[in-house]
């Protein structure tokens, strides 16, 4: 049977070409990867390579021909033994098609997202007594629980082991796990992250920590490219069990380098989960629930927070649901709606304004993806005002999403514009008095909220 | 396998090419023959049918450099793990995934290995320990170097091989991972693809130490510099490799390999000559070499040979036909595998 040679694309975006040359004639012999033509595109002159052996039998375009359509036939292929008359049998070809006009496309219903089931399990039974801890204490627990449950779970990252964490956050784990699995690295973000990423490819469960999610920006393209996409682009086979920890935001006085808050950034990519806890009960139940997690989760915490001791429940296992926020304190006039550092000056505010007669509900988000939106918006529609409390700059940030979310869900229930707080729009300065300028404040949060109530 | 490479010894002079040649037995001169061909074969087919269109996107063909994941996997065993960058379709067949599956994941269809939501540079098997399919530049070798890792905390005796081109291996995470991997003696075979060109950047350009076998100096990673267009080199070299990454860690070889076509099919390659390109394929060809091995040795005849050839054709068209005719992804696969839902 002669074969047909098509014009083919020779990019993704090439409809049509010009036939220059012929580097063939009418007899030839040729064998796979001759060169049969060029061709010249808008970007450049390439060349045609045979694909079969034969007889060039019959060449239908000539060179100099321009404008010929992506898939016409330029010339007739003999195959071994065959005779040229074959080729009177041939029909003509099907029209040629541009590669861009793909057959019509059958009515698609573009299928909806589906919506996340939020799980409702976050109660802490009656009758629970508490032990006070320090944060820091709260997720050390919560790593050495988890890695007693499951010898697959390890820690890594910088000063992890023998300086038994850069902010004591391991300290411990090296003297019950051993070095086998509490594991000291170099400094090199980008490269332990990728590991890390292979790790639990390969079956395991790693806790990666940065020493501040600063710089995490070197792994970056691991966390998002690698351990984000690789479940969807493997069509669901390859699935990665992975914690990224540390503090992020700022800390106190270290310049605009260590002092980023990345909620936003990880919150905006399809595949992670982002959890950012403000209590030492967060801490603990949560970060055990991002170990059991079978995606990969960001797990964002904060250096200023560490220190602060709360309460913790005594319970054998205590786990909290990754995407379900939690009301910290309930009112009727507005709803302040954070996480992490966001609520304790939400929770300070509060008081204040309690004080000034306006009642705020402070709803501490817990995780940011996926986020709790029916939490939000129930609270919204409870108080008709929200104000949102963020580390993180104005622009496209979180309280930019919140308002969204109010937008969609509860625009009818609005009393007054959502006000965002946040960081002002600069890199953080080091001096004393500016770096205090540049961060959100209690009085900043009290400010918006009478703002919001039309209180002043 | 029956005969087995020449004299094994552990390669302890560092950073010099091998220079050994493996004695191939004949079924192993018909075995690395046929599945070079299929490579080639195939390769040749997904180019036509991204000339048709049927084939979206970016698409990176491996013609030329059969003999290096060839020889590679021949020295393998059960459990082995391979990763690589977005030049892939030949790793996958290499470790015996069907050519079906990779043909329709590049034309996006719900028969591919990804189901169509991967392309040609995102394929993966967990049944064939294949781990991509990656798209970044030299991010595989991290995530390489990190299932080398699990492979020695779960006690396997396995290793994995990372490839990567001559390009990549100036990325700061490549020497990063060296570094990590040779501080923990992690079991990994880096596969250095050295094609020449970088893209359009011949590797003097853009490297400044080009003995890629070097690389590992710095990190007391030995290194082996391989005939990479010899799949009787590439397969001592690995099969030594592979021995010495089982039981001491990290090992690299460097092999000298080349591409026929461009770096992807829209490039003119207009950065080297033709005559060197024609130098390559007439004098250095993987498959014409065995090719004239089996017909000297009266391994196979020329008809032979030729049913081979037909049989592997067969197979490819079947797989460009499979890929043509099955159906796009269901509309509602947009919003699967996200997340492992828990």
């Amino acid at each position: 049977m002669a074969i047909e040679i098509l014009m083919p694309a020779l990019s993704p975006t090439m409809e049509e070409g010009k036939l220059s040359t012929w580097l063939v004639k009418e007899g030839d012999n040729v064998g796979s990867g001759d060169v049969l033509c060029e061709i010249e595109t808008d970007k450049a002159t390439m060349e045609v390579e045979s694909i079969d052996e034969g007889v060039i039998g019959k060449i239908l375009i000539d060179a100099g021909t321009e404008n010929v359509l992506v898939n016409t036939v330029i010339a007739i292929l003999l195959e071994d033994g065959e005779d040229a008359s074959v080729m009177d049998n041939m029909k003509p070809s099907a029209a040629p098609i541009a590669t861009a006009e793909a057959e019509p496309v059958a009515e698609t219903t573009l299928v909806a997202a589906p919506v996340a089931v939020i799980p409702q399990t976050d109660e802490i039974p009656e009758g629970t007594t508490f032990k006070q801890q320090t944060i820091r204490e709260a997720l050390r627990d919560a790593m050495a629980e988890e890695m007693r449950r499951e010898d697959s779970v390890f820690i890594m990252g910088e000063e992890v082991a023998e300086y038994q964490g850069a902010y004591k956050v391991t300290q411990g784990l090296l003297e019950e796990f051993g070095d086998k699995r509490v594991i000291d690295t170099p400094i090199t973000e980008h490269g332990f992250a990728g590991l890390g990423v292979g790790a639990a490819f390969g079956g395991l469960k790693p806790v990666v920590e940065f020493m501040t999610f600063n710089f995490a920006m070197q792994a970056i393209d691991h966390i998002i490219n690698s351990a984000a996409k690789t479940l969807y682009m493997s069509g669901g086979q390859m699935g990665c069990p992975i914690v990224f920890r540390g503090p992020n935001g700022a800390a106190s006085r270290v310049g605009a380098q260590h002092s980023q808050d990345y909620t936003a950034w990880y919150a905006n990519i399809p595949g992670l989960k982002v959890v950012s806890p403000y209590s030492a009960e967060d801490a603990k139940g949560l970060l055990k629930a991002a170990i059991r997690d079978p995606n990969p989760v960001v797990f964002l915490e904060n250096e200023l927070l560490y220190g602060v001791t709360m309460d913790v429940p005594e319970l054998d296992d205590f786990v909290l649901p990754i995407g379900k926020a939690k009301i910290e304190r309930a009112g009727t006039d507005v709803s302040i709606v954070s996480h992490s550092m966001g609520i304790k000056l939400a929770l300070e505010a509060a008081e204040i304004l309690a004080g000034q007669g306006i009642s705020a509900e402070v709803l501490n988000l817990r995780t940011i993806r996926p986020l709790d939106t029916e939490a939000i918006i129930a609270s919204v529609k409870k108080t008709g005002r929200m104000v949102t409390v963020e580390e993180g700059w104005v622009r496209c940030g979180l309280g930019a999403e919140l308002t969204a979310v109010v937008m969609d869900g509860a625009f009818d229930y609005l009393d007054a514009p959502v006000a965002r707080v946040t960081s002002k729009d600069v890199p953080l300065p080091y001096a004393a008095n500016l770096e205090k300028l540049a961060l959100p404040s209690v009085d900043d949060v009290v400010n918006a909220a009478r703002k919001t109530c039309y209180a002043d | 396998m029956a005969a087995r490479a020449a004299p094994k010894k552990k390669p302890t002079k560092k950073n010099q090419s091998s220079g050994k040649i493996a004695n191939f037995s004949e079924q192993e001169e018909l075995k690395s023959y046929y599945d070079m061909l299929l490579i080639r074969r195939f390769e040749e087919k997904a180019g036509q049918l991204y000339g048709m269109g049927q084939i979206g996107g970016f698409c990176h063909l491996y013609i030329g450099q059969e003999a290096v994941v060839t020889g590679i996997n021949m020295a393998l065993k059960e459990g082995d793990q391979s990763i690589t960058a977005y030049r892939d379709h030949a790793h996958m067949l290499a470790v015996g995934l069907d050519p079906k599956g990779i043909m329709a994941e590049l034309t996006g269809r719900e028969g591919g290995l990804s189901k169509g939501k991967g392309g040609s540079m995102h394929m993966f098997s967990r049944e064939k320990h294949f781990y991509g399919g990656h798209g970044i530049v030299g991010a595989q070798v991290p995530i390489g170097t990190g299932l080398a890792f699990s492979n020695k905390y779960n006690g396997s005796d396995n290793i994995c091989v990372a490839y990567m081109g001559d390009g990549a291996s100036n990325q700061g995470q490549v020497y990063e991972s060296f570094n990590m991997a040779k501080l923990w003696n992690l079991p990994i075979v880096y596969v250095i693809e050295n094609n020449q060109y970088a893209m359009g950047t011949a590797v003097a350009r853009a490297s400044s130490q080009t003995d890629f076998s070097r690389r590992g100096v710095s990190f007391n990673i030995p290194g082996v510099k391989v005939d990479g267009m010899d799949v009787r080199a590439v397969y001592a070299a690995a099969d030594d490799a592979v021995k010495y990454a089982r039981e001491n860690g990290p090992i690299i070889l460097e092999m000298l390999t080349y591409r026929y076509r461009g770096h992807s099919m829209s490039d003119p390659a207009k950065y080297r000559t033709k005559d060197e390109v024609q130098r390559m394929r007439a004098e250095h060809d993987p498959i014409e070499q065995v090719k004239k091995r089996i017909l000297d040795g009266r391994l196979a005849s020329e008809d032979d040979l030729k049913d081979m050839d037909k049989k592997i054709r067969a197979i490819v068209t079947e797989s460009a036909d499979y890929a043509t005719n099955c159906p796009e992804p269901d509309p509602s696969e947009l919003w699967t595998d996200v997340l492992i839902e828990t």
